[in-house]
């Protein structure tokens, strides 16, 4: 199987793995989450992390996302595409 | 003389801005807000080592220049020279961190571009080196075209040279823009792009990893050990708010005392000397006694924000928050209530969506400030029988502690109508940045502690000093004629308004004295329990003897039912004149403010009747 064909969203992503951003879905995102995600960092290409849950049901999650750890909920998660890293 | 030269902060949240400007600035600090908008203006005087005196300028921390949101917007106007009544800045000092490039160099690319003489302090170089990354400020320098000077701000490291740098740069002169507004909107992503190839170019990474960060979220994160150490470290925080505050409460009420004796003895007896006493020295004091409680309690805010937890309370918090329709963000805000809805209303700042904001401004007063206290204790001691309903737990205290969930309960209930209906709009994200635990600053800290206790007594000095000079009027005239049967005042305007109010509000229970003692508690809630002393002409020369007398006469005259309607009543009413004052700052207008007025006072009512009527079915 061809790794680069794995792909799996960010909020159902196993609590401590990992990979590399390797799409977005802009459109399912309102333009203010959007904005907010690429400030934070998220892009392709970028390595993420998912390190944390919330305590109570399934929101929020907290990754590293590059440098940064980030939390957020799993409808803005549900963007994030995620494969495996491609440098390694 | 011309003004001294402004310099202006920028950069991302988290990047050490305030520690940096503390380092820059010293105490030598100015607090205040830009006309209209709810965003903080904080300026401080900084002497370059020529002794030329140079304006700093600390803007909001921001992820961008694109106007979205009240802090953005200023930064973008300030920068450009286009907020009123602020200068063009000779110069900006952007600062970075130094262990996350990628991310703070992306907004610094779009602060360059606008064309000021810039310098950039890279700071957190330490943090840098413990995570395995070497950073060359040289080629970074060269990469953005401005100088880039190496700092930790926290150890006051690199400020001589960052000093010498702006220096060179904030001449005084007048500046010209050389840079376009196009730059501002470019794509975040091409801008980011850009940025992380800079990094990418200026760092060498030897084994990348936060080991204490990610050994500290490990616990504070952790699904049952996280929630149980957020309980604790507020447990232990509202213990402290009380149990450390009562020997300096007690100086300062001592304090006024004294100082109300010496202006009795100084003046002649008179209508001045009654109004400085009674009225203005009395009143500023029954607010001024809660300062030691709200610097506590902002100590621990300031302790858990310095450190970093503050955001991991709001991550643990944001599922249950959501449930009634707001974000873990608004924890914060609502934690402070308890101290006083003013601090917690003025801590919505830090929510961005307006919605989400309004709501918990509408929601604060609900939670039990700590001016409501001495009301409680009165009523419960007067009423409420101190025996154990089950070993070790006392039915007085679980009657406060069903008090303060009632508050809690009904501003969840609040939230989630409001969400519903005149607040509706689309669920506010959960999207924030974790920043790395961090010893907090003691110095940083009491800075922040300073600033906060002048904000408090200078809103004591004005708003509340002149509400509760007119309260004191209205409620000592007219005196009354001589060889009066009654109460002073029974006579006075307020004795009158009362009459008027009896009618509205002896359906849920209330008699005309509770009428009374309600007005004067607009100004301060626990005057409620003076007020009461008043009507009942309690006479008695030290407080305690006041209140156990006052306990003995409140047990003659209320029924059972009439005093907890009382207390249904202060855990809903809007009752104090310097949050509705706050609220209608931050809302910018009446018609929140309004709004609010009008539906906890529907709320105090409704509960005050509710609890009456059922005491009375059920034979209390």
């Amino acid at each position: 199987m061809d790794l680069n064909t794995i792909r799996i969203t960010l909020d159902k992503l196993p609590l401590g793995s990992g990979g590399e951003i390797v799409d977005v879905d802009w459109a399912i995102l309102s333009d203010k989450d959007g904005r907010r995600l690429r400030e934070l960092g998220v892009d392709e290409g970028v390595s993420v992390e998912k390190l944390h849950k919330g305590p109570f049901g399934i929101d929020p999650i907290a990754c590293r996302i590059g440098r940064m750890t980030v939390a957020l909920r799993s409808a803005q998660a549900a963007a994030i595409g995620v494969g495996p890293r491609r440098n390694q | 003389m011309n003004p001294a030269p402004l310099v202006a902060l920028a950069g991302n949240p988290n990047a050490g801005k305030s520690a940096l400007f503390n380092a820059l600035t010293g105490a030598r600090q100015k607090v205040g807000n830009y006309p209209g908008v709810t965003v903080e203006r904080k300026s401080g005087r900084m002497a370059l080592a020529d002794g030329r005196p140079v304006e700093m300028l600390d803007l909001p921390g921001t992820y961008s220049l694109e106007p979205s949101s009240p802090d953005e917007a200023v930064t973008h106007d300030v920068l450009l020279g286009k907020q009123p009544g602020e200068r063009l800045p000779s110069a900006l000092l952007i600062v970075i961190d130094a262990t996350n490039l990628d991310n703070h160099l992306r907004f610094a690319l779009q602060l360059i571009a606008l064309g000021l003489p810039t310098v950039v302090a890279l700071n957190m170089i330490d943090m840098a080196a413990r995570d395995g990354l070497s950073i060359d400020a040289a080629k970074l320098s060269a990469a953005l075209g401005v100088p880039v000077i190496p700092t930790v701000a926290v150890r006051r490291k690199g400020i001589e040279e960052l000093k010498a740098a702006i220096g060179m740069l904030a001449t005084g002169g007048p500046v010209r823009l050389s840079g376009t507004d196009a730059v501002i909107h470019e794509d975040i992503v091409t801008l980011q792009r850009r940025a992380r190839v800079i990094a990418v170019a200026a760092t060498t990474e030897e084994n990348f990893r936060r080991r204490w960060s990610h050994r500290a979220d490990a616990v504070a994160l952790h699904p049952i050990i996280g929630p149980a150490l957020l309980a604790t470290i507020l447990f232990v925080m509202f213990q402290a708010v009380f149990a450390w505050s009562a020997m300096p409460v007690d100086m300062i009420d001592s304090g006024f005392q004294q100082l109300q004796a010496a202006v009795t003895a100084a003046m002649p007896p008179g209508f001045l000397r009654s109004l400085i006493v009674e009225g203005l020295i009395a009143g500023v004091g029954a607010v001024i006694v809660f300062l030691p409680q709200i610097l506590i309690l902002f100590l621990f805010i300031l302790m858990l924000e310095a450190s970093g937890y503050m955001v991991r309370a709001a991550f643990i918090m944001d599922h249950l928050m959501s449930r009634v329709g707001l974000s873990g963000r608004a924890f914060i805000p609502l934690l402070s209530s308890f101290a006083c809805a003013i601090p917690g209303i003025m801590a919505t700042r830090t929510i961005d969506d307006p919605k989400d904001r309004l709501t918990t401004i509408l929601i604060a007063p609900l939670m039990t400030c700590s001016a409501r206290l001495p009301v409680y204790a009165v009523i419960i001691a007067a009423f409420i029988p101190a025996r154990d309903v089950a070993p070790g737990v006392g039915l007085q205290g679980l009657v406060l502690f069903g008090l303060y969930a009632a508050g809690v309960g009904g501003a969840m209930l609040a939230a989630l109508i409001l969400r519903r209906t005149v607040t509706k709009g689309p669920p506010p994200g959960f999207m924030m940045e974790m920043p790395r635990y961090q010893m907090p600053i003691l110095r940083d800290v009491a800075l922040g502690l300073w600033q906060r206790a002048m904000i408090f007594l200078r809103r004591a000095g004005t708003i509340i000093a002149a509400t509760t000079m007119v309260l004191w009027l209205l409620v000592s005239y007219p005196k009354p004629p001589v060889g009066n049967a009654l109460p002073a005042i029974d006579y006075s305007i307020a004795g009158r308004i009362a009459n008027g109010m009896e009618p509205v509000l002896r359906p849920i229970g209330f008699t005309r004295d509770m009428a009374l003692a309600l007005i004067p508690a607009m100004a301060a809630r626990e005057v409620a329990v003076s007020a009461l002393a008043t009507v009942y002409a309690v006479d008695a020369s030290d407080e305690s003897a006041q209140q156990r007398s006052l306990v003995d006469r409140l047990h003659g005259r209320w029924s059972l039912p009439t005093a907890l309607a009382f207390l249904a009543w202060f855990v809903f009413a809007p009752q104090c004149i310097s949050t509705i004052a706050v609220v209608r700052r931050e809302t910018n207008g009446w018609k929140w403010t309004g709004f609010m007025l009008g539906y906890l006072f529907a709320l105090a009512y409704l509960a005050a009747g509710a609890t009456y009527w059922a005491a009375i079915a059920l034979g209390l």
